[in-house]
């Protein structure tokens, strides 16, 4: 009775969320595709940027989350950590190829080619790779406590990889446009500013939607292999007792 | 710590005779490794003026490659004979046992490369013998050693562990091979300017990657 309670409150911020989620998205939407100025010098290749920053912004927030729930798991030992990071690092996972495939959408009109080997595209690249092997090793880990072990060590090591990744590729060469948003000041219009910060939120409140209805599956598949345990314990001493 | 280093050196020396006696890794990595310098060889072109960026790559390659090799197979040694758990029964600290591991795993590594080397500087005819270019060398082979170790550890207890270690080795150590092969590419060439800042960041990446494999060593093998 008491999960069930629970299931429904989470459920009810779920939906919350997720209308919070939809009419913030829209209004981002309206706000980078109409409101915000055309780019003198990239046209309207310029505004997949309003929805590309917003997603690799989610993106190194979920392995940010990961990264902490691992460390958690790792010292605590208790199973809702684990259910936490890898809810976070599947969402992680599918916005980094979403930042990989926008960035090549823009990056073709903008630079002339699909891809460069720059310190962030690399980065990401790497990343990308690092978090398959995450979904890999737990994969063929076999037991739940030892995915749950393994995983969260690649997920520690790829938190400190990438800044060493990053600086190696960018001593290496570098190309990609520098940060044009910084805490002291914007280097764009202010209609620019207002859409990406709109995105920006939307995004987040996305992530937030998403991480609740992952951790609420991985939640029950971690109860289903529970009952199916207790089940199968319950057989066995069946047959022996008969 | 004058115990753990006699528990370490019991360790390593437990690695050492089991290849002494089953010779199981060290000819079979050095030969991969040598059969890698050659296959290069005709992948690039060596004649040219370019040499010396490929014989870098060409090196660094084959030393990767040999030690995937090693790590996988002294590691799935040890889990399918079952001395593995012996090794974590015995009383001493984990960590004791990671860093025998861990400086087997460099030692075997090592001397492959002692051996190969000189034959790839024979082959490709350049001069690799210069201290800032083993100090790469060596740097280099420990970080490989100290995420190997780790990871291959992992590895081993899982299926398809062949694949899965070279899939997981490959991305955490992009670092160390780019700062390698530009070392070695750099002092080839003779420009030496940027050497220490690639050097530092061999060493930095040293340094955070054997202390967190030692710190989480105790977790991972008490799955």
């Amino acid at each position: 009775m008491i999960v069930k309670g629970k299931s429904s409150w989470a459920s009810s911020l779920g939906m919350v969320l997720g209308l919070l989620t939809a009419i913030t998205m829209a209004i981002g939407m309206y706000l980078g595709l109409v409101y915000a100025p055309k780019d003198v010098i990239q046209g309207n290749a310029q505004r997949i940027f309003y929805i590309h920053v917003p997603m690799a912004w989610v993106a190194f927030l979920a392995f940010g989350v990961v990264f902490l729930a691992a460390i958690l798991y790792l010292w605590k030992r208790a199973l809702i950590w684990d259910q936490i990071a890898r809810s976070s690092a599947e969402i992680g996972l599918v916005f980094t190829t979403l930042v990989l495939v926008t960035g090549s959408f823009w990056g073709r009109p903008i630079w002339g080619t699909w891809w460069t080997w720059d310190a962030r595209l690399t980065t990401t690249l790497l990343l990308w790779f690092i978090f398959l092997g995450y979904f890999m090793i737990r994969a063929y880990a076999g037991d739940r406590g030892r995915a749950a072990t393994y995983s969260a060590v690649i997920g520690i090591i790829g938190f400190f990889d990438v800044p060493i990744i990053y600086e190696s590729v960018n001593w290496w060469r570098t190309l990609h446009p520098e940060s044009v948003v910084s805490v002291t000041s914007a280097n764009m219009p202010g209609e620019m500013v207002v859409a990406l910060m709109v995105c920006l939120l939307g995004f987040t409140l996305f992530y937030l939607y998403l991480m609740i209805q992952k951790f609420g599956i991985e939640r029950m598949k971690d109860q289903l292999i529970d009952y199916q345990y207790a089940l199968s314990e319950r057989e066995a001493e069946g047959v022996t007792t008969a | 710590m004058k115990g753990g280093l006699a528990k370490i050196s019991m360790i390593i020396w437990k690695d050492l005779l089991t290849e002494i006696r089953t010779k199981e890794l060290f000819g079979g990595m050095l030969i991969f490794a040598v059969l890698t310098i050659i296959t290069f060889n005709f992948a690039f072109d060596m004649t040219g003026t370019g040499k010396e960026a490929s014989g870098a790559g060409a090196m660094w390659v084959a030393f990767n490659f040999a030690g995937f090799l090693g790590l996988g197979r002294s590691i799935s040694l040890e889990r399918d004979k079952g001395s593995f758990d012996g090794l974590l029964l015995c009383p001493v600290d984990r960590g004791t046992i990671f860093l025998g591991k861990f400086i087997g795993n460099l030692l075997f590594i090592s001397l492959v490369e002692l051996i190969s080397v000189p034959i790839f500087a024979a082959l490709f005819d350049l001069n690799v013998f210069q201290p800032l270019l083993l100090l790469a060398l060596f740097l280099g082979t420990l970080g490989f050693a100290a995420v190997g170790t780790l990871l291959a550890v992992m590895a081993a207890s899982t299926r398809s562990r062949e694949v899965l270690l070279p899939v997981l080795m490959f991305p955490i150590l992009l670092p160390v091979v780019i700062a390698s092969v530009r070392v070695t590419t750099l002092i080839l060439t003779g420009q030496t300017n940027d050497v220490g800042a690639w050097l530092n960041l061999l060493g930095a990446y040293d340094v955070l990657f054997l202390a967190i494999s030692y710190a989480v060593f105790d977790r991972v093998v008490e799955e």
